[in-house]
């Protein structure tokens, strides 16, 4: 399984590997925002704990499609699949690459991002634990859209349908924890609520991926 | 350690393609499947390797005996042809990759990127692999595609080799691949009879 993940790391960085994709997106979608709703820093500062879960969430949705779609057009998965590792390894190996690859640097670069929305002193501890604790999530839940879209030539749009309402309760509660970070309220709430979310999904959603990757590979 | 396929119905698509077919395998043996284009090959080893289940009969195999290979190779073409066996290897918990480096004679090619190789060298690299894995039996679906004649008596070596240390081999071919011990099978007469008017629907469920 670490051969695996190790695998899926270097690929990530080689050539057509995808690495920084998501976060080149997440600058894009951040530097933007400014243009559009103008200047006003209290106006940024207010809505920056938003743009920046948003931003982070559609740059994670972004590399989703990749997690199983090259394995299975090369064969591998097929091979995988009839090797000793378990399929639930091998789905949770995927999200943990895949979170490696795109949640974290996304939850590094996030306190710089906020510099550019003028988010205040006060925010940035809360929005990037608030990241930390929910891209796992994220990842989790897009390497089930992945699992289930599998096979499907052009099954980005459908996967992007699949995945997004259940990225919702993650991106209430993460941008919850951010603004009120940002207020200087209380975070407890939504943090215990979005640490129970990630927990769940990385404990239950694998055995789940496992079993649709089985049913698409017939 | 055999293989022993008894009374196995299978499907495509939702449509039978071969039943009633039985088949067994034994240490040192190899088994030469043929039949037309459509019979349902693959899909038999892929039923055999697990990676689908048959809709009756049984299958009496332990799977971690077993190593397919399909008509893809499962190569990353931005690994190195050493790096691409060392995953494998480590996937299997095996370390010796020189044995199969050598067989296949990869050696001058062992830094080149996969992707920078011709069809047959990918092949021959994918082939490889089932050295790699330290497994008895071969599952081998159309394992000549795109090689040229030397490799292919490569290729026929190594499966006599690996017949000679008490493995065995089930392959899907429509060469001669020159192993004068090897059973034949022709799965023509296990095609599965048009289904009743009735069981239209059924084809479609």
């Amino acid at each position: 399984m670490i051969a695996l993940l190790t695998r899926d790391l270097k690929l990530a960085m080689r050539a057509g590997g995808g690495f920084g994709l998501g976060l080149a997106f997440f600058l894009i979608v951040v530097t933007l925002v400014p243009f559009g709703v103008g200047p006003q820093s209290e106006l940024l500062a207010k809505i920056a704990p938003g743009i920046l879960w948003l931003g982070a969430l559609l740059a994670c949705l972004l590399s989703l499609d990749r997690i199983f779609a090259l394995d299975w057009e090369d064969g591998s998965l097929d091979l995988l699949a009839t090797s000793p590792l378990p399929m639930e390894g091998i789905v949770t190996v995927k999200a943990l690459a895949h979170w490696l690859t795109t949640g974290l640097p996304l939850v590094l670069a996030a306190p710089l991002f906020g510099l550019l929305l003028s988010l205040p002193p006060a925010g940035y501890g809360p929005l990037v634990l608030s990241l930390l604790l929910g891209t796992p999530a994220l990842s989790v839940i897009g390497t089930f859209g992945a699992a289930l879209t599998v096979g499907l030539k052009r099954g980005g749009l459908l996967l992007s349908l699949l995945v997004l309402p259940l990225y919702v309760p993650t991106l209430i509660f993460g941008a919850e924890m951010a603004r009120r970070g940002v207020e200087g309220l209380e975070t407890t709430t939504p943090l215990l609520m979005l640490a129970g979310i990630t927990c769940g999904t990385i404990a239950l959603l694998p055995f789940a991926s496992a079993a649709v990757l089985k049913v698409n590979l017939r | 350690m055999g293989l022993n396929v008894s009374d196995l119905t299978i499907a495509r698509g939702g449509i039978k393609v071969l039943e009633g077919l039985s088949l067994s395998l034994e240490a040192g043996q190899a088994l030469v499947l043929r039949g037309p284009n459509g019979v349902g090959k693959t899909t038999l080893l892929r039923t055999i390797a697990g990676l689908q289940a048959p809709l009756d009969g049984t299958i009496e195999a332990d799977p971690e005996t077993m190593v397919y290979a399909g008509h893809a190779d499962g190569l990353k073409p931005t690994l190195t042809v050493e790096e691409n066996l060392h995953f494998w290897a480590r996937v299997f918990a095996t370390t010796d990759i020189e044995t199969a480096i050598e067989a296949f004679q990869l050696d001058a090619l062992r830094t080149r990127p996969a992707g920078a190789l011709s069809a047959g060298q990918k092949r021959r690299l994918g082939l490889a692999r089932l050295l790699v894995t330290g497994r008895p039996i071969w599952i081998l679906d159309e394992p000549t595609v795109s090689l040229d004649v030397e490799a292919v008596k490569m290729f026929a070596e190594t499966i006599r080799a690996h017949l000679g240390q008490g493995g065995s081999a089930l392959i899907a071919t429509h060469i001669d691949l020159g192993l004068p011990d090897a059973h034949i099978l022709d799965v023509g007469p296990y095609r599965a009879r048009a289904m009743d008017p009735d069981d239209f629907d059924e084809a479609f469920l």
